[in-house]
């Protein structure tokens, strides 16, 4: 028997690791890979509450529902860290430090 | 130890082993490829939370979509990419990373206290459940229950997350057009 104190370990660990890439990283790819990281953890506990869940199974379907929001969030970023290449020739968040007028 | 908790741990080894080894590397495509194992092992764990739907889910759009994107948004951004992460010096233990790693690991110990205070395999709800014997079983069909569900109890949220997806789609269309033809 899986508890669910063992999905939330491995959730809490997955944040953190999220936590500590959007803190510490200098490339704004490895920034929405922390992002990604994050979000995953949270519909792992969604997920593991879920089971518990057999006739609304509100669970998994707002699981379902946070993997489409990350898909939407991963697109506009990606198109928003094109744009910032473009005019910057580079994706160093500390070096972006100009708005646009 | 059953099977089912052995390839548990197997899973979430192989998560967490592979997202700090994410989070730890100076290479940039090799991280993203471990992401990539990541995202499998997730997809793994959910299939041992009984949701397969949702990890059937997990591997088509992570893994078949987000990791495309994010490996097509790297290639397009050219070998300045890398040449910030090879401006970093290759200590061992960075200095400058510390006040990062003390703020990940005291979050996780927070976060811990918190679990470990809630002991959420004896909260009243999930014991209701239990007792009633009304948990998600091994054997049991779930996808059509949640396709029932999602059209009837769930028609709200449904309609405003196509919403949102169809705002993100014209949005991220118009931030990467080209210049100049506005």
């Amino acid at each position: 028997m899986i508890t669910l104190t063992d999905f939330l370990m491995v959730g809490a660990v997955l944040f953190c690791t999220g936590l500590y890439m959007i803190v510490s990283k200098h490339n704004a790819i490895q920034i929405l890979i922390g992002i990604e990281l994050m979000l995953n953890a949270a519909i792992l506990n969604l997920v593991a509450f879920g089971r518990y869940d057999k006739l609304n199974n509100g669970g998994q379907i707002f699981a379902l529902f946070a993997i489409v929001l990350a898909a939407a969030t991963t697109a506009v970023a990606l198109a928003i860290i094109l744009n910032v290449y473009k005019k910057y020739k580079t994706i160093d968040p500390r070096r972006i430090n100009n708005l646009k007028d | 130890m059953s099977i089912a908790q052995l390839l548990f741990y197997v899973m979430s080894f192989i998560v967490v082993a592979s997202a700090l080894f994410v989070a730890s590397t100076k290479n940039l495509v090799r991280s993203i490829f471990m992401f990539f194992i990541t995202l499998f092992a997730l997809a793994g764990l959910y299939v041992l939370a009984l949701a397969d739907f949702v990890a059937i889910t997990q591997i088509v759009i992570y893994v078949g979509g987000i990791l495309v994107l994010i490996l097509f948004a790297f290639m397009l951004s050219g070998k300045e990419t890398l040449n910030v992460l090879q401006q970093q010096k290759s200590k061992f233990i960075n200095l400058s990373k510390l006040p990062a790693i003390l703020l990940g690991l005291l979050f996780f110990v927070v976060m811990v206290n918190v679990i470990c205070k809630i002991d959420a395999d004896n909260l009243v709800w999930v014991k209701q459940v239990i007792n009633s014997n009304n948990q998600i079983r091994p054997n049991d069909e779930m996808i059509n229950n949640i396709g029932v569900n999602l059209m009837t109890r769930y028609l709200l949220p449904f309609e405003a997350i196509s919403i949102l997806l169809l705002m993100a789609l014209i949005g991220a269309a118009h931030l990467a057009r080209k210049e100049g033809k506005a």
